[in-house]
């Protein structure tokens, strides 16, 4: 069991497992850095790994993922810790301890994911993984791409007769039903933050009754549904009743741009709706009875996307209303959600029904850094609690959406600069 | 294999291996029929006791050659990785017990599977080497910058800053580019809602006074060759000197040109001094320098001022810009600021489609409101010259009807155009003016001068820019050791250029490090084979040369191929190509494909069940069946699957060589082509879809079915569809019958 972890001031420490911690972690450790990544769910991949599609190609997240699997499976340098939360950070430059939470699995490295355990399980959870959208084993593998590539037990059966069976399943006794939460210190020179986002609270917006509808689901949550692994078995349905669902709204800044909730613009939002609009052919074919309304601001496709925007323009079935919903209603007959508001091309209201309603929510920082860091020892964070570039943070970089709501390719781009600004520090470190 | 060399094979019995299959009988095959100089099975390979088993034969038994017959190479990587010996993985697990039912009936067709997966992995050692070091590889750390603007600035301080030396080499009289020129930079950290000074003068002193970093003015590149640890340039200065410098990688941040607004007449550019693009507002009101911004034509107070977003962009016009800059919107936020710090009562106005301000930008745009800037949603049709006024014809889109503004100034939000150099893959002559949706190109000079058989510059892709395809891997582009950073990659601002540089510059000192340790460069990181190549046998062909899809081949002047190892991402691509099969890889070659064809059991005689070799992407398709056993998805038992590097490294010989053996049919799996293409290799599956369209032409002369092999393009997350896509295939082989050539 690891209590200790062979670290030194030139180890570059990476909080957060996603895409942009997957990369600084490797960028770093490929040009021959010590670098510990920790993650606190207990697989790497993130954001991502719950991505059906990436725009603008409409390629498939798990690709560029086994590519950096393969890329940490072959890297001695690179350590990695799941299940591991920062709690603590102190120090400076070339010099900072962090104290890190670590979550027991209940399922040691002898696990070869061969699933006995799952078998012997009856008690199902929530499916994190799914957004709780469709429950899961209680001794589960937490995605086809998980890594490490290794069950959880989930806490609600420690205890019972249940975690026993499966400990008595288990070939290669890889259960450890005695694991417990450990505190862990590691020594680092410089600490990334690549601790993502996470989607704002749809329930928080009160006008469009995400906690009351049914069938008004948040843009994260459609992309598991596309997922044929996902809550619906890959289909575009009324959560509701199963019914098809093709006539679709995406409600654009549902709690960006506005400064009752979140005041930025989260940048992605826009590109992620014309995606998920062209799931509508790919669902129910290009000639279909199927209809997306993008209820929009402004769409904000800059630079290249630019192209999909015109390709997603092209399709009859895609509708732009320039326009920001008031609310959403229930239609007492049908049971449908209702969108109200005013076309600002032209000032009609508008009452529309649609199958389901999509929000496309904006993005906040996935970690308050308040509370981890020392008092007096400030990492210049915006009013959005994203962290900036300053001299200040001397040896803590943020990487990814930590320091801004970016798409994968920006946060690869800014979790790589991260990765060379630690890099500085370290080899300062070494030189001295 | 050398004479000292010892191999091992390993069985093992855990995850039910044991149970479903006769393991004893796998020793057998691994021992006699293989000849495998150790062979053993174990409960529990993965666990302490089998690795240390495993290692202990390596240390004390002279083991060179280690066969594990396992999991899938994908699985327990980390356990089975013993550094000092080369390893081959027979997928027993992923491959044959989780993808065949368990039933008593078809006992008998998974155990030729699995005996099929241990002669294979068997085969497939005897032509493997834990690969040495290159010799040849070049170990020069020094980074060689392009571009002396904010971008390049940036890369080369990042590489300073961590220790290396840099080369600048700027064009111009002195460094900052063009945004040395702004009179203010756009927001990048709190206060958004306040632009900064642009800071360019410090950053420049950095420069100067770094003692890492020497700079070169008035110099542009003459000739680059060499490949990452070994490049050699020839800087040339406008004076007529040229020094020879050596680096170990290049960074290419060599920025944007202004859109030439002279394409706009329409808008009123050129009809009148006070139509301005953005670049001359800026310098009108760096020059005013406090005293107040004026009209260019009599000087004359501005009292009102209109700025036209998406000038010339967004529009599928001839000579337009199609795609969007991204920055613009905030430039002339920034610039209606400008207006109103000067006089609050200065009517600004912004006429704009969609109001781009990603990010905390919209405080930047909230700002502006609050200082009476007005933001009026509509489309410019027409700037025309009204007396000492411009009249500005729009189509308000609130209020759906076409509107006319008179303004003393207007400035017209144009976008950048990247200085890509050369298009290498543009056609010669009659194309040039042609570029889709684009800009009329006039000639360009080459920016690089790369000596590479495949062209001068690094490959355009959309639009001109030299951008990767890549949303995972931005930095990649087709020239290894070579990164492009800033607007060359995509329109950019300030800020956004400055990141995009520190993470160039860190590319860029990876790559530096891994040529000098001889390791290859994303995706296959860390690789240490390179390929070598027979010379007795070439016949000069050049299609490796020519098919390279990092450009990583030249030839020398006899036509022999050059293989600069450093460049190359060790794809396999030549290997596909060469018709001759002289050109390996000590990991991967001909045979260790081949022999693997070759030691697949397949009866003599005709029965009812077709034979179905599968050459599947290592990337996508051979993790999708992974993953589709991993579900317990099950498919045909009589396919025999083989990792490869990619489509493209298929040599055609494997295809014959399966029919030759029997084999009634060959199913390549592999990424999506074309222009959203996702091999990470660029082409290989492009590649193999030609290649093996040839193909059909030799099945037909042998009077074989074409269906007898077939291309597909499978995604890794093809998980349900895979299995399908075996059987159908195999469905489809069943109703051709048994390939005539089995037996002979």
């Amino acid at each position: 069991m690891m209590t200790e972890m062979v670290a030194s001031n030139e180890t570059i420490l990476v909080i957060g497992g996603g895409i942009s911690g997957m990369t600084a972690a490797l960028e770093a450790a490929e040009c021959g850095k010590e670098v510990i990544l920790i993650e606190k769910n207990p697989s790497l991949g993130g954001r991502i790994s719950q991505l059906y599609k990436y725009f603008p190609k409409l390629c498939r997240p798990s690709c560029g993922q086994e590519i950096n699997l393969r890329r940490i499976k072959a890297n001695r340098r690179l350590r990695v810790i799941t299940m591991a939360e920062i709690v603590k950070l102190s120090g400076s430059a070339g010099d900072y301890a962090a104290t890190i939470h670590i979550h027991p699995r209940y399922v040691n490295e002898n696990c070869t994911a061969c699933g006995a355990c799952a078998d012997a399980v009856v008690s199902e959870i929530r499916d994190p993984h799914n957004y709780g959208m469709s429950p899961v084993k209680a001794a589960y593998l937490p995605n086809n791409m998980a890594y490490p590539q290794r069950y959880v037990l989930d806490p609600s059966i420690i205890g019972t007769e249940e975690a026993e069976n499966a400990r008595a399943a288990c070939p290669v006794d890889a259960i450890d039903l005695d694991q417990k939460a450990q505190t862990i210190h590691i020594r680092c020179g410089a600490v990334i933050f690549a601790t993502g986002w996470r989607p704002y609270d749809a329930s928080r917006i009160e006008p469009y009754g995400y906690d009351r509808y049914p069938d008004v689901v948040t843009s994260a949550e459609l992309e598991r549904m596309m997922d044929p692994f996902g809550p619906t078995g890959g289909k575009l349905v009324r959560p509701s009743n199963g019914e098809d669902a093709r006539n679709i709204a995406f409600i654009q800044c549902a709690g960006s741009r506005d400064r009752n909730h979140l005041p930025h613009c989260s940048r992605i939002c826009c590109m992620a709706s014309l995606k998920q609009s062209t799931y509508l052919s790919e669902q129910f074919g290009e000639d279909a009875d199927a209809s997306a309304t993008i209820y929009y601001i402004d769409i904000r496709t800059i630079d290249r996307f630019e192209d999909f925007e015109q390709k997603v323009r092209q399709d009859r079935k895609v509708r732009f209303v320039k326009s920001k919903v008031a609310s959403i209603a229930q239609d007492p007959e049908s049971g449908k959600p209702v969108c109200r508001g005013v076309d600002t091309h032209g000032y009609d209201r508008y009452e529309n029904v649609h199958d389901l309603v999509v929000l496309a929510v904006g993005m906040e920082p996935g970690l308050d850094l308040g509370s981890i860091l020392d008092t007096g020892h400030g990492v210049a964070l915006d009013t959005g609690g994203f962290i900036e570039l300053d001299d200040a943070n001397d040896g803590v970089f943020g990487a990814g959406c930590a320091t801004n709501p970016l798409d994968v390719n920006r946060s690869v781009q800014s979790a790589t600069a991260a990765a060379l600004r630690a890099i500085q520090v370290v080899n300062r470190v070494s030189a001295s | 294999m050398p004479a000292e060399s010892k191999t091992a094979t390993y069985i093992c019995r855990g995850c039910t291996l044991g149970e479903r299959l006769d393991t004893d009988h796998l020793v057998q095959v691994a021992q006699s029929e293989c000849g495998s100089h150790l062979a053993k099975s174990h409960d529990y390979l993965c666990g302490r006791h089998g690795v240390e088993l495993i290692q202990n034969d390596i240390d004390n038994e002279g083991v060179t050659h280690v066969v594990i017959g396992a999991c899938s190479r994908r699985s327990k990587t980390e356990a089975f990785g013993f550094g000092t010996v080369a390893v081959a993985r027979a997928n027993l697990r992923e491959g044959v017990i989780w993808s065949q039912p368990d039933l008593a009936e078809t006992r008998e067709a998974t155990q030729e599977m699995a005996d099929d997966y241990v002669r294979m992995a068997c085969a497939e050692i005897k032509f493997m080497q834990q690969p040495a070091v290159n010799r040849e590889r070049g170990a020069n750390r020094r980074i060689l910058v392009v571009g002396g603007g904010v971008s390049g600035i940036s890369a080369a301080l990042g590489a300073a800053r961590a220790g290396y030396e840099v080369l600048l080499v700027e064009k111009t009289d002195a460094l900052g580019g063009w945004a040395s020129t702004f009179h203010r930079k756009l927001p990048d950290r709190e206060p958004y809602a306040r632009f900064r000074e642009n800071g360019m003068d410090d950053l420049i002193n950095q420069v100067e006074t770094s003692t890492h970093i020497t700079v070169f003015l008035n110099a542009t590149l003459s000739r680059t060759s060499g490949a990452p640890g070994q490049f050699s340039v020839d800087i040339a200065t406008r004076g007529g000197t040229a020094s020879t410098e050596n680096v170990g990688a290049i960074i290419q941040a060599t920025g944007f040109s202004r859109y030439d607004a002279r394409q706009l007449p329409e808008l009123g550019y050129g009809k009148s001094a006070d139509v301005v693009d953005q670049a001359q507002l800026e310098e009108m009101a760096r020059k005013s320098n406090g005293r107040g911004l004026v009209r260019p034509s009599d000087g004359g107070a501005v009292e009102s001022v209109v700025f036209v977003q998406c000038a010339g962009q967004r529009s599928d016009k001839p000579g337009h810009l199609s795609y969007c800059s991204g920055y613009c919107c905030n430039v002339s936020i920034k610039q209606a600021m400008y207006f109103k710090d000067q006089n609050p009562q200065t009517d600004t106005n912004i006429v704009y489609t969609d109001l781009r301000a990603p990010g905390n930008g919209e405080d930047f745009y909230r700002a502006a409101q609050l200082k009476g800037v007005a933001f009026t949603n509509g489309s410019v049709d027409q700037v025309t010259v009204d007396g000492d006024r411009l009249a500005i014809q729009f189509r308000d889109e609130i209020l759906d009807r076409e509107e006319v503004i008179h303004a003393d100034l207007v400035v017209l939000a144009t976008g950048q155009v990247p200085n890509s150099g050369i298009d290498i893959s543009a056609e010669p002559a009659g194309e040039a003016g042609s570029v889709h949706g684009g800009q009329a190109r006039v000639p360009v000079d080459s920016i690089l001068n790369l000596d590479y058989r495949q062209g001068p510059d690094i490959p355009h892709l959309k639009h001109g820019f030299s951008d990767s395809h890549f949303i995972c891997f931005p930095y990649e582009t087709q020239r290894t050791g070579i990164y492009a950073c800033g607007p060359v990659r995509r329109p950019m601002d300030i800020a956004q250029s400055v990141e995009d540089a520190t993470g160039a510059a860190m590319k860029a000192i990876q790559a530096v490090e891994g040529a000098a340790s001889g390791r290859a460069a994303h995706p296959r990181s860390g690789d240490l084979s390179y390929p070598s190549f027979r010379r007795e046998g070439c016949t000069q062909c050049k299609r490796c040369t020519v098919e390279c899809p990092f450009g990583a081949i030249d030839e020398d002047e006899n036509r022999y191929p050059v293989f600069n190892e450093s460049r190359c991402r060790r794809c396999g691509t030549c290997m596909g190509a060469c018709p001759v099969r002289v050109i390996s890889f000590e990991n991967y070659s001909v045979d260790s494909v081949g022999q693997q064809i070759k030691a697949i059991a397949i009866p003599d005689e005709f029965e009812d069940k077709s034979r179905i070799l599968i050459l599947a992407c290592e990337n996508d398709a051979y993790p999708a069946m992974d993953m589709a056993a991993q579900n317990r998805f099950e498919y045909n038992a009589f396919v025999r699957v083989i990792p490869i590097r990619c489509l493209g490294s298929v040599n055609q010989i494997w295809v014959t060589d399966a029919l030759n053996a029997g084999f009634d049919g060959v199913m390549l799996m592999g990424c999506k082509k074309g222009e959203d293409y996702q091999c990470h290799f660029v082409r290989g599956s492009e590649l193999a879809h030609e290649r093996m369209g040839k193909i059909a032409d030799t099945l037909s002369q042998l009077q074989l079915e074409t269906e007898r092999v077939e291309v597909h393009e499978v995604e890794i997350t093809d998980i349900h569809r895979v299995p399908q896509l075996i059987n159908d295939y195999a469905a489809t082989v069943d109703g051709i019958g048994p390939n005539p050539f089995r037996g002979f």
